[in-house]
């Protein structure tokens, strides 16, 4: 099997000796335009990657920047097409995309469904925040089938045995939380993400990627030093939602990628 | 009709349903964040060392028969079944006079020993009509614990005299201003807290919903509320009911008298939900008759939900039965057909509450009104010789406000 958009990505920013940068964007925030150009500007920035997040009207694992964002955007009427549309622009501009959900959206299109079309826009797999190993049914075979990366969660509070299964099922790379947490910006990189990430490494080959209170490009070069990818998202919904105008939001947007792409250069 | 004879009561192994992992056949399990399998697991740990624990077993039952006043009395509604009810027999499990005001003491107690046992020092909860938060608050007073309760803004208008209760038992009330405002968004925002403050935190869930163990964890804990009453109905009148007839919203009072008569097959189980102003998405939330299956707050289960898996608003005069969601034991006991889920209107659930107020002198609240509405309509088909019971999970204090409004007097 080739390796996905996302492998490439990282194993890309490990020969230059720096961490992958992650970008988050909720689809259809401020507007499908908007989020779609912010997206390209990130990319083109130095974002090695982009999660597209699927809004969702209960978003549990959410701060208010992106659970206010997430909900201005159901209201403005998104739905999953807008999502797989900002997939596809992201993807033919060359940069990966991956689709951050929580699970019952997917589940209602059906998983099948959503693999096939999300495979069809160019995506390169889902970050799954509320599906755990146990849970996940057909999504393991059905991303095998549409070779889609499976990005699960390791959290600071998970026992050895959970880190080896959950690591087992993942594909791209690892999603460490940081801390024990929602999203949102922090004023210092939790401690626990050093132990996490070493004791995830202690399972795994697959590149981790640390994220969750990560937002200023000091913090990025921190977790650089001893992750695979620092993962930023809060701070760019902030930025959009802050600005005046949407071109003032995607400009807001390029400057931070700009700062975190030196941010994550080791050394 | 034939009665059968008189016989214990039913304690069938509570352990068929569900599975190890928490499923009842395809429905609950376990959809959580990873910040918080640690805790959930060693919250199914616990509960399962307690619930073989003689001394929490004894610790449990001393504070529910000494604390709570259990067992609740069961009373028969004579004005009320005949003429209300088709001249149908109609006898009330009285949840209402448990301390507190509600069912939700049983669950509480069990759930607040547990927290001690597990040496955590703060509970959090959520709440819809306030009496689960009045509950909790009640329990943590008793035992030196820190108690915080989520509350949807909306619910804190319509329920305020709740909201100064539990403010007096000592518990902080946060007010949840996200999406209608109500009991969905209060536990929302539990869940935030909860990933937060896992280490020191437990969320107390008030309904038989949430990822596993809560659904059944909270089933054993309410369960007492059908032991007492299958012994009590067959003690007053000689056999068993043709029907047990509770409201559902999330659904801990109707597991709660339900589990104890599954084994009997021939006795009809009928939830009441919400069913608001309407069938129309959006105006009720008669989760069963309207929704179909999804994942909602860690469980799969019938969810009500748009074309894209997005939760609807919902709409109940009744704040305790507002939820888009409903405990997985409900699903399964629907889709098994060993239940029946029947919606009830705003307007049927306050005639029901009219109805009992007017002839038996007992104040309802309106989420038991449902049940007592349902009971009319299922009353109505059995006729003079049937049996009902029905749950009055609570009573009305609260809701005279809004009952006012709603009567123009």
């Amino acid at each position: 099997m080739t390796n996905s958009a996302v492998t490439t990505a990282f194993a890309k920013a490990a020969a230059q000796n720096r961490a992958a940068l992650v970008g988050y964007l909720p689809a259809g925030f401020p507007d499908k335009d908007t989020g779609i150009k912010a997206a390209l500007a990130m990319a083109r920035a130095g974002a090695d990657v982009i999660e597209v997040g699927l809004p969702y009207s209960d978003p549990l694992m959410d701060g208010p920047v992106i659970a206010d964002a997430v909900y201005r955007s159901l209201k403005g009427g998104t739905r999953v097409k807008d999502v797989l549309d900002t997939v596809a622009a992201i993807s033919s501009a060359g940069t990966a995309a991956l689709v951050m959900t929580y699970w019952n959206p997917v589940d209602h299109y059906g998983v099948a469904a959503f693999a096939r079309d999300l495979a069809s826009a160019g995506g390169s797999g889902l970050i799954t925040p509320d599906l755990t190993p146990e849970e996940s049914g057909d999504w393991p075979r059905v991303s095998d089938e549409y070779h889609l990366d499976r990005v699960y969660l390791v959290a600071p509070s998970s026992p050895q045995a959970r880190i080896a299964a959950i690591t087992r099922l993942c594909r791209g790379f690892v999603y460490a939380a940081s801390l024990m947490g929602i999203t949102g910006t922090r004023d210092s990189v939790s401690a626990s993400a050093v132990g996490l990430v070493a004791r995830t490494r202690e399972y795994t080959t697959l590149p981790v990627a640390v994220g969750l209170g990560v937002s200023t490009p000091e913090q990025a070069h921190e977790v650089a030093a001893f992750a695979d990818g620092v993962i930023v998202g809060s701070a760019f919904v902030r930025r959009l939602a802050a600005a005046p105008t949407p071109q003032d939001g995607v400009a807001a947007v390029r400057e931070l990628t700009e700062a975190l792409a030196v941010g994550v250069r080791r050394g | 009709m034939t009665s059968p004879p008189a016989r214990p009561p039913a304690e069938p192994d509570i352990a068929p349903v569900p599975d190890r992992a928490g499923h009842f056949g395809e429905f609950g399990g376990l959809f959580a964040p990873e910040s918080l399998m640690a805790a959930l697991e060693q919250l199914a740990k616990e509960y399962e060392a307690a619930r073989h624990d003689p001394r929490f077993r004894a610790e449990l039952d001393e504070l529910l028969r000494d604390y709570a006043s259990r067992p609740t009395r069961v009373t028969e509604a004579k004005r009320f079944g005949a003429e209300h009810a088709g001249g149908c027999r109609v006898l009330l499990k009285r949840e209402d006079l448990a301390h507190t005001g509600s069912h939700k003491i049983n669950n509480v107690l069990g759930q607040v020993l547990l927290t001690k046992r597990m040496g955590k020092a703060r509970v959090i909860a959520e709440t819809g009509a306030g009496q689960h938060g009045v509950a909790t608050a009640t329990a943590c007073a008793l035992l030196g614990l820190e108690c915080a309760v989520y509350m949807g803004e909306e619910d804190t208008r319509r329920q305020a005299l709740n909201v100064s209760r539990m403010r007096m038992l000592g518990a902080e009330v946060i007010s949840v201003t996200a999406g209608t405002r109500t009991l969905k968004d209060a536990m929302n925002e539990a869940f935030r807290d909860w990933v937060t403050t896992v280490d020191y935190t437990h969320y107390c869930i008030g309904s038989v919903g949430g990822p596993h163990p809560f659904p059944m964890m909270v089933r054993d804990f309410q369960r007492i509320i059908g032991v007492e009453a299958r012994e009590q109905v067959l003690s007053l009148t000689g056999r068993l009911p043709d029907a047990v007839v509770a409201c559902v919203g999330g659904g801990s009072n109707a597991i709660g008298v339900f589990h104890a008569f599954i084994p009997d097959g021939g006795v009809r189980l009928v939830g009441c939900e919400a069913g608001g102003d309407g069938d129309a998405p959006g105006r009720n939330a008669a989760t069963l008759t309207y929704g179909s299956t999804g994942v909602l707050h860690g469980m799969r289960t019938y969810v009500l939900q748009d074309d894209e898996g997005q939760t609807l608003d919902t709409h109940s005069i009744s704040a305790g039965l507002d939820y888009p969601g409903v405990g997985p034991e409900h699903s399964w006991l629907k889709d098994t057909g060993r239940a029946e889920y029947r919606s009830v209107s705003d307007t049927e659930a306050m005639e029901g509450f009219a109805a009992l107020c007017r002839t038996e002198g007992i104040i309802p609240a309106i989420e038991s009104a449902h049940a007592l509405a349902g009971a009319m309509r299922v009353g109505r088909e059995l006729g003079p010789d049937g049996l009902i019971l029905v749950n009055l999970s609570g009573r009305g204090d609260k809701d005279v406000a809004t009952a006012s409004a709603w009567f123009g007097v």
